[in-house]
């Protein structure tokens, strides 16, 4: 046996073994965005109820934004809507708005996929060719941005949300004073 | 009772090959006939275990016992019977006890062909095969138990992955790929038999050849099923993406086809006898790290299966074979050492050096694109993606090359050939390049590998014919036979060559197929109202109706289109989007495929409107895919043809004077 | 069999790789006739086969039959019609999706490995060969007289 070259290859195999292990420490389906840190991409949207009202996110500027973007067919939404809505209950008035983004759907399912659930405590925008779901650099379903109040994303959350991990993101934006509306 | 009788089984299973294990090494160190004797016994009696364990657990299957895990986890009432046997490898626990099962088969079944005559090394190539299965018999009494109880039993179960289930070729493809993917356990486990004996000689390779080509011809006959199957399954009217899983099972078999052809140097010329064992190696090497790849989830990937403990135990298991073998290769090489000796640069060897080094550097190029995604996370903290553009780019060249030399092998006579004689040979298959050549310019192709291609495909395809034409007109002067049965007759007298020739062929007409349906592909995408007609690359379609109905498990919409010619209908096309809504996610697309000799027919419904008003589907007509498929079929065929035990072999062995005299007649 | 590809040859389209990316705007239905492909499609057909589907795994943006696919498909074809050039549209879906995006990976800096390490073995192997087997045939020769075959 020549046990120089054993050393060798025993060398060689090393670094293989470490980049596989590396790997297992990864997950391959989360893909770090971008976006936290930039400026939000800036929408203007029909909402879903039918209404005809129009939102854009710039004028919610001074405010903290939750934008989640859903859909009917979404199986995973459904464990997350009620957190969410009860998330906006809990902040409505504390300068702290939610908007749902309806994803690759019809409004009527959107709408109707709602009653079935018990309403939604806040509103759902339209995205039409999903241009504002690009923009966000979207994956899937569902996702959640937090957008503080100078209009930066702040988070992106993958998957389904909780009350407290959204209290955990809001929070820290709305800094000392909770219950008070901020101003820019 | 199942579940006991089941996991009993798997455990007596893993004690056994652990017996065995220890039992053939230390059989040969104390040199115990009967040792030795007994772990063979423990192979074939594992074989039985492993086969009565899959037996269990289709016996649970079909009735649906959802009191064990796995059928809990992929039965479903709903499902008809094919669909609940199929099941058995549907998903990650299933899959490796079927994986057990066939290695359990291969182990005996090298064993007992080689029973009588291999002594120390035969031994240590059981204890090899046994160490790979007591692996994966760990892993079915732990992680992965497909036994496991469940309580409260479930009434019914979700069923398989829709992806999965609604192909008849899920029935096919994984069966082949363990068969090849496993099969390779067999050259590993006596290549490294010899260097534990120290025999390092022929012996390992003569043994283990037809198992080799075994597996290959299963790896190759995978390969195309699961090519098929995404194109019939996926809806993008392709057929390879360079997914993990696709480079996962190609790479064994870039390495397992190098040492096809590198081993009939070893065998003519007694050279690269180092090189053939880090090829068989690292064939095997690549089928584990294709496994881990897949199914620890570390890469993403079309077919990926869930994640898991197991990551850990693979991870683990390939270190161990990683370190083992390199360091026995290594420990070995010099002893290893041969004599290199060529005649001349124009032989037949230093085809298959340059062969070698082609598919080497395929192997590596696909190796590191596909891991390349972890290295640059690990060093650059970045995702990157590694995709079909790069491949492309990459190793089209090198399949041109490969393509050149298919043509080039068959000419050139081993040791050193007479230029007055291959001038002659170099004729016919010269006048086929050019002239394919020649038609693809006038067909429109002007992309250099489209050309490439068309160009050497008809090179090697004249090349490989002609070895057959003139071995059956020699065949017909000196046996006096007629033309079929003197051609027949060259598959017995030399089914190895002959065999690999067929081979060729099937590979020639799957390049042909490839380049074919990528180069003259069209493609429309329309949004229709019922009535309106699309004339695409000679067809002319028109959509009829969208039609929405209910299925036991899904929703279907389906848009119904016929194909006109004139004012005839000569076939219906129905692409579909299926809604699985207890799975909840986005449609599944089901694409609609006509195929013919001459051109496939593509269809995918991509959206619509509701009130059936429109529907936008894309309608792909690709030449020659199914071309692809035969070659295949004819890939596998050689290896059959080669397979053969040739009684005929130690004839034309024997007979090596007039064998030559045919080969160059 | 040389013949029989000739003919098959002939049997083809004419016109080679014929693809037209995107779906059509939704009021406009079918084009009936032969498609000569403009430079803004072979542009939007180019990028889309370079950008990887986020709903998919592994296909691009033009092979990828998925909704969200389309949609971008539309989009970079939106942006070009713009004005954007084509590097601009591919930045902003990096700037989107992060380098995950591009099918390929940039080739500069350590990127660079992976374009240039299998050409960097393929020629250090064939000029291994090379000498290895110029040694070879000049052993042979001094060794002995070649046996006749």
């Amino acid at each position: 046996m020549n046990s120089r070259r054993v050393l060798i290859a025993i060398a060689i195999s090393l670094p293989i073994i470490a980049l596989l292990a590396f790997g297992l420490t990864r997950d391959p389906n989360e893909i770090p965005s971008p976006l936290p840190g930039t400026a939000a991409p800036d929408f203007l949207l029909v909402s879903m109820d039918g209404s005809g009202d129009t939102i854009r996110l710039s004028s919610q500027r001074g405010k903290v934004v939750v934008l989640n973007f859903w859909a009917s067919w979404c199986l995973q939404c459904r464990d997350e809507h009620a957190d969410l809505s009860m998330a906006a209950n809990r902040y409505r008035g504390r300068g702290v708005e939610f908007f749902g983004v309806l994803y690759n759907d019809q409004a009527e399912n959107g709408r109707r996929w709602i009653t079935e659930q018990g309403g939604q405590s806040y509103r759902s925008l339209l995205d039409p060719g999903s241009r504002t779901a690009v923009d966000y650099g979207l994956y899937g379903v569902p996702e959640t941005f937090i957008i503080d109040q100078q209009g930066r994303v702040v988070r992106k959350k993958i998957g389904p949300t909780t009350v407290a991990e959204l209290a955990s993101f809001i929070d820290p934006l709305l800094g000392d004073a909770p219950t008070q509306e901020q101003s820019e | 009772m199942i579940r006991i009788l089941g996991y009993g089984a798997v455990v007596a299973a893993l004690t056994l090959a652990v017996y065995g294990l220890v039992a053939a090494a230390w059989g040969v160190r104390a040199r115990q006939a009967a040792l030795i004797r007994s772990a063979r016994a423990a192979a074939y009696l594992n074989a039985a275990l492993l086969v009565a364990a899959n037996v269990l657990m289709v016996y649970a299957l079909l009735p649906h016992d959802f009191s064990i895990s796995y059928v809990a986890q992929v039965g479903s009432r709903a499902t008809p019977a094919w669909v609940s046997i199929v099941s058995l490898w549907s998903s990650l626990e299933g899959s490796i006890l079927f994986w057990g099962m066939v290695l359990a088969l291969y182990t005996a079944g090298a064993m007992y062909f080689t029973r009588s005559s291999l002594g120390a090394l035969g031994a240590y190539a059981n204890a090899v095969m046994l160490g790979v299965g007591a692996f994966f018999y760990l892993l079915l009494a732990g992680p992965a138990n497909p036994f496991r109880t469940v309580f409260p039993v479930p009434a019914d179960g979700p069923g398989p992955n829709p992806l999965l289930q609604n192909h008849y070729l899920m029935a096919v493809h994984p069966p082949l790929l363990y068969l090849g993917y496993v099969g390779m356990t067999v050259p590993f486990g006596f290549a490294m038999g010899a260097l534990l004996s120290g025999r390092l000689d022929d012996t390992w390779l003569r043994v283990t050849r037809r198992w080799t080509l075994t597996a290959w011809m299963f790896l190759s006959l995978a390969i195309m099923a699961g090519m098929w199957w995404s194109y019939e399954v996926l809806g993008w009217g392709g057929y390879w993406a360079w997914d993990p899983v696709e480079n996962a099972s190609f790479m064994p078999w870039l390495t397992a086809t190098a040492f096809l052809h590198s081993v009939m140097v070893q065998e003519r010329r007694a050279m690269l006898r180092v090189w053939n064992l880090s090829l068989i190696v690292s064939t095997f090497l690549l089928t584990v790290l294709g496994t881990f790849l897949t199914r620890s989830g570390v890469l993403s990937s079309v077919h990926a299966f869930g994640e898991g403990p197991i990551g850990l135990y693979f991870l683990v298991f390939i270190a161990v074979v990683l370190v083992f073998s390199l360091a026995m290769l290594a420990g070995r090489s010099t002893e290893l050492k041969s004599t290199g000796s060529m005649d001349s640069m124009l032989s037949r060897e230093s085809v298959f050096l340059l062969n070698n080094l082609l598919l080497t550097a395929f192997t590596f190029t696909v190796l590191l694109g596909t891991l390349y995604p972890l290295l640059a996370e690990a060093l650059r903290g970045v995702k990157v993606s590694v995709g079909a553009p790069f491949f492309n780019k990459m190793t089209l060249p090198i399949c041109a090359a490969l393509l050149f030399l298919v043509g080039m092998g068959p000419m050139l006579p081993w040791r050193v050939a007479d230029r007055q004689q291959l001038k002659r040979t170099f004729v016919a298959p010269a006048t086929g390049l050019l002239l394919t050549l020649a038609g693809a310019l006038v067909a429109g192709v002007r992309s250099p590998y489209g050309l490439l291609a068309f160009a050497f495909a008809g090179f090697a395809l004249v090349s490989n014919l002609q070895e057959f034409a003139q071995a059956t007109a020699a065949r017909r002067r000196h046996a006096g036979l007629p033309v079929l049965p003197a051609l027949l007759s060259l598959f017995r007298v030399n089914p190895r060559r002959f065999g690999g020739y067929t081979a060729h062929i099937g590979i020639i007409i799957a390049a042909i197929g490839i380049a074919a349906s990528s180069e003259f592909r069209t493609e429309r995408e329309a949004t229709m109202k019922p009535g309106d007609t699309l004339e695409v690359g000679g067809y002319k379609l028109r959509f009829d109706d969208l039609q929405g109905y209910d299925e036991p498990h899904r929703f279907v919409v389906a848009a119904n289109f016929s194909i006109l010619s004139g004012a005839r209908t000569t076939g219906k096309m129905n692409p579909r989007l299926n809604y699985y809504t207890a799975r909840g996610g986005e449609p599944v697309t089901t694409p609609s495929v006509r195929s013919r000799a001459t051109n496939d027919l593509y269809m995918t419904l991509l959206a619509f409107e509701q009130d059936g008003s429109t529907a936008t589907v894309s309608v792909i007509v690709e030449p020659l895919v199914s071309w692809i498929w035969v070659g295949g079929m004819i890939v596998a065929l050689g290896a059959i043809l080669a397979i053969r035990p040739a009684r005929a072999r130690r004839v034309a062995e024997t007979a090596a004077a007039p064998a030559a005299a045919v080969e160059v007649a | 069999m040389i013949a029989f590809l000739f003919v098959l040859f002939a049997a083809m389209p004419q016109a080679p790789a014929q693809s037209v990316p995107g779906p059509l705007p939704a009021a406009e239905t079918s084009t009936p006739d032969a498609h000569v492909e403009t430079q803004l499609e072979r542009d939007t057909r180019q990028l889309a086969s370079e950008l990887r589907c986020p709903v998919c795994q592994g296909l691009s943006l033009q092979d990828s039959p998925s909704e969200l696919s389309q949609e971008m498909r539309v989009i970079i074809r939106e942006q070009l019609l713009a004005g954007r050039s084509v590097a601009e549209v591919k930045q902003y879906f990096v700037a989107k999706y992060g380098e995950w995006i591009l099918l390929e990976p940039e080739p500069h800096g350590f990127n660079l490995t992976v374009y240039i390490a299998p050409v960097l073995l393929l020629l250090g192997g064939a000029a291994f060969l090379y000498f290895t087997a110029r040694r070879w045939t000049r052993q042979q020769a001094a060794s002995a007289a070649p046996p006749s075959d």
